[in-house]
């Protein structure tokens, strides 16, 4: 110990644990290589506007089924639409909805799990509710969902919402259940810390890296449903460009044009691969004994 | 003597464990972690609290503090009774008593400060964040050892015995009256252990401190105690100054426990035939009858075995619970 630390033993080596945590991610070649790939179609899906030029609707029968090449990048589809426009602007509409999805999960997902956990008579009303949504698939809850609120973007945000804040809210609980019985809660509770500030300084602080990797797994799962949901025609409405409408119609056309169909299902890979590699860094990163228990 | 600083008056704690099954037809155990004890701390001793593994020496010391609520019983904080007081009453009555835990990882906030830890305390009871707390928290951190440069620093940066530190710091920034200490050095190597226990002494003559220390070390609990109470599943089975303890102990518990510490030199062993007690501590959770010390005693007589023996006072300042006792020499 005499050669990292002073004469009262205190080490010399200074690094705030937040620079320390982000140098061992930018380390991580998993992680890397994921926050890679997803800054890639993120950064199409923000860009959209100016990298494509022309409408992703509009109609251009005489150039219907072109191939790749070099006047279309990505061809054209049955109706002689950019395939290029349209999966950069899909790119786009399935990260709002990813974002959108884990933003409402992150905050309903810990109001409700935080809840169930701390306050003990909640959580039992709390977690049967949580327990009956999850007993459904989560496609066929979603199906259920958006066929009742009526297919449109705004639905599905809030149908994949429904179907995942359950699950978020059931990591933050059994962390915080765990939390709440460290001894440095208990400390504060003799200091005469209120509920609010024990949650706020001592228990959702630490609770928080599950969460984040949670969440990063869940971006992933947002933008596969989303494309499923749309494949099966109760995502966004037709014309609208997602990945899913745009493979939707592409099957059709599997043999004389595989481009229509392939183009954006290597799109939704590149996405959920990067996302699920980004999601295993920070959780061995953050959160390295879920690791083992795999 | 003066009015105790702290007195509990048939203080219980039931815990009921086990799930109660679904829709709650099985009926969940119940666990008697602390059963109707009574004791009094006076104001600047030490007691120390010593008995087996989960014989309910933690439990009892947050019951004191009420960190935990007792089942039954009473609790008496300078002379004024804090059982039933609500939490805005009782926040003011913990600006005098705080607890210093055993696990010095798990102490300590990892995501705070060495400066927000010890600051929170004092936050809560109503002061501002800036220079007035800080140099509170810079004068405490220097009375437990530390140097003022480890205020920015985070717990995982410091060992063992500093984290202690830092935990007493937090515990004493109020300058309490009562220190609960869990266990407070079980934890610590031997060395560190004599360093936080002359600390902790070091700093009960500087600010008049009192300190209910929970021990299973009977060596450390002998150098720092002034009184000693035994606790056998969930009882105190005998309460005496430090000296009567450790040279005339009654109750067959306290004779097997203080034969059981090593001698520090060959001649000081014990020639006599030695108390000693054989199996293990039974389960709370279904204590034996009568005195719950009976499936282990070797004085067992046929009375223990039906009822349980009360608190009595055979000489002054030295209660012990023993059939033994009550009928002297049967």
């Amino acid at each position: 110990m005499s050669d990292v630390a002073d004469a009262e033993g205190i080490a010399l080596k200074r690094e705030h644990p937040a620079r320390a945590t982000l140098r061992r991610l930018f380390r991580h070649r998993l992680f890397v290589t994921g926050l890679f790939l997803f800054a890639i179609v993120a950064g199409i899906g923000i860009a959209a506007p100016w990298i494509t030029t022309v409408d992703p609707q509009r109609l251009s029968m005489r150039n219907k089924f072109l191939p790749p090449g070099e006047a279309w990048v990505f061809g054209t589809d049955n109706f002689g639409r950019s395939l290029w426009a349209r999966v950069v602007w899909g790119a786009q509409l399935s990260m709002i909805i990813g974002a959108s999805v884990v933003a409402l999960n992150a905050v309903f997902g810990t109001l409700i799990g935080a809840a169930a956990g701390y306050f003990r008579k909640l959580d039992n009303a709390l977690m049967r509710v949580n327990d009956a949504l999850m007993a459904f698939p989560a496609i066929l809850l979603a199906i259920a969902v958006t066929s009742v609120l009526g297919p449109s973007t705004l639905n599905v945000i809030l149908a994949l919402s429904i179907v995942y804040i359950p699950r978020t809210a059931r990591i933050v609980r059994s962390s915080v259940i765990v939390l709440r019985e460290m001894e440095y809660v208990q400390a504060a509770v003799a200091a005469g810390a209120g509920h609010w500030r024990i949650l706020r300084h001592h228990i959702l602080p630490n609770a928080m890296a599950p969460m984040i990797v949670q969440l990063s797994f869940l971006f992933a799962y947002a933008v596969l449903s989303e494309a499923t949901l749309s494949f099966l025609g109760v995502g966004a409405v037709p014309p609208t460009p997602t990945w899913g409408n745009i493979m939707a119609e592409g099957r059709d056309f599997m043999r004389e044009a595989p481009w229509i169909i392939t183009i954006p299902g290597v799109a939704l890979m590149i996405t959920v691969m990067g996302l699920n590699l980004l999601g295993d860094g920070l959780r061995d990163v953050l959160d390295p004994r879920l690791r083992i228990q795999q | 003597m003066t009015t105790p600083l702290v007195s509990a008056t048939g203080l219980t704690k039931v815990f009921e464990v086990g799930s109660s099954g679904l829709f709650g037809l099985r009926k969940p155990a119940s666990l008697r972690a602390v059963d109707e004890v009574s004791l009094t701390i006076n104001a600047g001793e030490t007691l120390g609290l010593v008995g087996e593994s989960g014989c309910g020496k933690s439990t009892l010391g947050r019951l004191l503090l009420r960190l935990i609520e007792p089942t039954a019983g009473r609790i008496a904080f300078d002379g004024s009774d804090i059982t039933g007081l609500g939490r805005s009453a009782m926040r003011a009555v913990r600006r005098s008593m705080q607890i210093v835990f055993q696990d010095p990882y798990g102490a300590l906030n990892p995501r705070m400060s060495v400066e927000d830890i010890i600051a929170e305390p004092l936050l809560i009871h109503g002061a501002k964040p800036g220079a007035e707390t800080r140099r509170k928290v810079t004068e405490m951190l220097g009375k437990v050892g530390l140097p003022a440069r480890a205020l920015d620093r985070f717990p995982h940066e410091f060992s063992g015995g500093q984290r202690q530190r830092i935990g007493i710091a937090r515990a004493l920034v109020l300058h309490p009256r009562l220190i609960v200490c869990d266990e407070a050095v079980s934890a610590l190597d031997v060395s560190v252990q004599a360093q936080i226990v002359n600390l902790l002494q070091d700093l009960q003559r500087e600010m008049g401190l009192t300190y209910l220390f929970i021990a299973h070390d009977l060596s450390v609990v002998r150098h720092i105690s002034d009184r000693v109470a035994v606790m056998y599943l969930g009882k105190v089975v005998e309460i005496a100054d430090k000296r009567t303890i450790y040279s005339a102990p009654l109750h067959p518990y306290t004779r097997a426990l203080i034969a059981a510490v090593p001698a520090q030199h060959p001649a000081q062993r014990s020639r006599g035939r030695r108390e000693r007690i054989a199996g293990d501590i039974p389960s709370a959770l279904n204590p034996p009858s009568g005195c719950r010390f009976h499936t282990r005693c070797p004085h067992v007589m046929a009375v223990c075995r039906e009822r349980a023996p009360v608190l009595t006072e055979p000489a002054p300042g030295h209660q012990v619970a023993c059939h033994l006792i009550e009928a002297p020499q049967a």
